[in-house]
């Protein structure tokens, strides 16, 4: 496959420069089809959008099989917000707007089209081009063409799911990203952990690391180039960085005791740590990656961990023990800054994550004997519970700011789950076996 | 724009290949330049020849070697429990954790791993961080009875290595512990 970057770098005819919007999908092998996440929704909106995706015509021999309208249906449907029409209910196929019979769409009440076709170009590369209507208006609201290697095509189709949401939502669509989570084998005796990387729907999942000691807390670099981790491999924690298309990696902290909780900087440059040292304390710290330079910014003898950047790199939130039960705080990286308490409605709340637009603060809260993601407005104060488990953890967010995903239980295993941050949609991404643990929602691809 | 986006993007690539090829040549010193990035449109493209392997990493094995250690009366016993939320040694675990201070104090050649564990419920960090607490625990105990701080090392697993499956109050009880785990070879040189 050729790759979509080199394309990239060469000018793109002056025509097509502004339409296109050019794919980086990576072509990942799929890891074995158990490790892929299957979809099952769980909430939506009481009442969804109507709209047709219809069969996208498909010139292209080479476009690995791959039904873009069905992808594009799927995530639309899947978000809770939309209600698809079925294929057998089309009363036609275009491909393209001028080809569509506005009222016939409105009779089997459609309020918006998607019509597209695949097609290749010269040189291999293939072009995913569609139209979105408004049935009632007749009205062309989107016309857009991805172009990539013919590997690329689903990321093409969530591109367009992207564009579709965004048009009709207002909200920009999260569907062409990926997400990183630990699998790990049911059985309690020799379990194995596994470090994945899928694209947002579940699918393509692919091998990042696998060990039969733990590994935790992928955390995504800004550019959604690089995942640090936490693995226990040597039978104590290390913190590795690792280059996720080629599995190139480093180590980057293997200090004496606890080596934990990574998180990038917003630029990217740094990455914030737990770090316990021999005696056994564990503080916050940052660690430049260009310099090595290692600065404390916690010192106490409570458990100081889970830190999480400001969008505006100058504070971390972290949870921290020191009142007696874990709560979440805030510190200026600053010289002789005090840790500020943000959170104070339960008596256990902790893993920060703050929303990209730094407004909100994700959270595991302990409410009526459950632990429950919870959502805590940074300027009112105001906690609303967004999840009903018993377990529920790890809560990450998509980098639209929409939907969380973390993890919780059904029954006896372990299951990724979403919920979108006004509560009303949620979908389960469950592995054909064993469990699925602390997923990280990677950014907008380039 | 288009152009600048991913001219932007292979810029971030070759800085950080550079941040990560200096901070090998940290602990590695005899390798002085940064390592050069890897090209994106190579890696990309090698995607499609596409071995399982491709961005997988086998984590090494561990390499230090458990022994059976010392059987004799209450040194058999080598799992101390805790209460929820809680590091202090209880009940039993007192005098089994008296019996490995002593037998350390009395064989300085001898050395031991204190696992840390949690139960399930809570964050999965924090969780890490109350295991440690719970293996420190058990260290200062080894230490008050003579044990040099040579002999013991600890690590946290937190809530990921459960002894016992299951979601309810006799598992996490299982679960909420520190094992004691001898290990072969001369003690550690002394921390600087």
């Amino acid at each position: 496959m050729r790759s979509s970057h080199a394309s990239r770098l060469t000018a793109p005819p002056r025509a097509v420069r502004h339409l296109t919007a050019v794919l980086t999908l990576l072509a990942l092998v799929p890891a074995a089809a158990r490790a892929e996440l299957q979809i099952e929704i769980t909430s939506g909106v009481r009442d969804p959008v109507p709209i047709a995706v219809a069969p996208f015509a498909s010139a292209a021999a080479d476009d690995k099989g791959v039904d873009v309208a069905e992808v594009v249906q799927h995530d639309l449907e899947g978000s809770g917000r939309f209600r698809a029409v079925p294929r057998e209910r089309m009363p036609a196929t275009p491909t393209r707007a001028e080809q569509v019979d506005a009222l016939s769409w409105k009779g089997v009440g459609s309020d918006y089209l998607v019509v597209g076709r695949v097609t290749t170009l010269d040189g291999g590369n293939l072009a995913v081009d569609f139209d979105l209507m408004n049935v009632l208006t007749g009205e062309r609201l989107a016309r857009q063409r991805f172009v990539g290697a013919p590997g690329a095509v689903r990321n093409a189709a969530h591109r367009v799911s992207d564009v579709v949401y965004q048009k009709i939502l207002g909200i920009r669509g999260a569907f062409a990203t990926r997400i990183a989570y630990v699998a790990v084998d049911a059985e309690a005796t020799a379990k194995h952990y596994q470090l994945f990387v899928a694209d947002s729907d579940g699918v393509n999942a692919h091998l990042i690391l696998e060990s039969r000691f733990p590994i935790m807390s992928p955390a995504w670099s800004p550019d959604g180039q690089w995942l640090a981790y936490v693995s226990f491999e040597s039978k104590h924690s290390a913190v590795y960085v690792q280059l996720v298309r080629s599995g190139e990696r480093r180590q980057v902290s293997a200090r004496a005791g606890i080596n934990a909780a990574p998180a990038w900087s917003p630029d990217g440059h740094k990455l914030a740590l737990t770090l316990g040292g021999s005696g056994g304390n564990p503080d916050i710290y940052v660690l430049d990656l260009t310099s090595q330079e290692l600065a404390r910014i916690t010192d106490d003898p409570a458990i100081d961990t889970e830190p999480d950047w400001a969008p505006d790199g100058r504070s971390l939130y972290f949870t921290s023990d020191r009142a007696g039960s874990p709560q979440i705080y805030q510190i200026a990286l600053q010289p002789g800054a005090h840790p500020k308490r943000i959170t104070f409605g339960a008596n256990y709340n902790a893993r920060p994550r703050v929303s990209p637009d730094g407004s909100q603060l994700a959270m595991v809260t302990f409410v009526n004997g459950d632990y429950r993601i919870a959502l805590q407005d940074l300027s009112s104060g105001a906690v609303r519970v967004l999840s009903h488990g018993r377990l529920d953890e790890s809560p990450s967010f998509a980098p639209n700011g929409a939907t969380l995903i973390y993890s919780e239980r059904e029954g006896e295993r372990g299951v990724l789950a979403t919920v979108s941050t006004d509560g009303l949609t949620g979908l389960r991404l469950k592995p054909a076996a064993g469990e699925a643990q602390e997923p990280a929602w990677g950014p907008f691809g380039p | 724009m288009v152009q600048q986006r991913s001219v932007r993007r292979v810029m971030g690539v070759l800085w950080m290949a550079a941040v990560l090829g200096l901070s090998s040549c940290a602990s590695k010193p005899e390798k002085p330049a940064p390592e050069p990035a890897p090209p994106p449109a190579a890696n990309a493209g090698a995607a499609g020849a596409g071995a399982s392997s491709l961005g997988a990493t086998t984590a090494a094995t561990a390499t230090e070697q458990e022994v059976a250690g010392p059987q004799a009366g209450l040194l058999v016993q080598r799992l101390v429990y805790f209460d929820f939320d809680n590091s202090e040694i209880k009940g039993e675990g007192i005098t089994v954790v008296a019996a490995h201070g002593k037998y350390l104090a009395a064989n300085h050649d001898t050395r031991v791993r204190l696992e840390g564990h949690t139960d399930e419920r809570g964050s999965r960090e924090y969780n890490i961080g109350l295991g440690e607490r719970r293996a420190q625990a058990v260290r200062r105990a080894l230490l008050l009875q003579g044990a040099a701080d040579s002999q013991i090392s600890t690590v946290s697993y937190g809530e990921e290595r459960p002894a016992m499956p299951g979601h309810d109050e006799e598992a996490w009880a299982k679960n909420r512990r520190v094992e004691i785990v001898y290990l072969a070879g001369a003690p550690a040189p002394p921390k600087p």
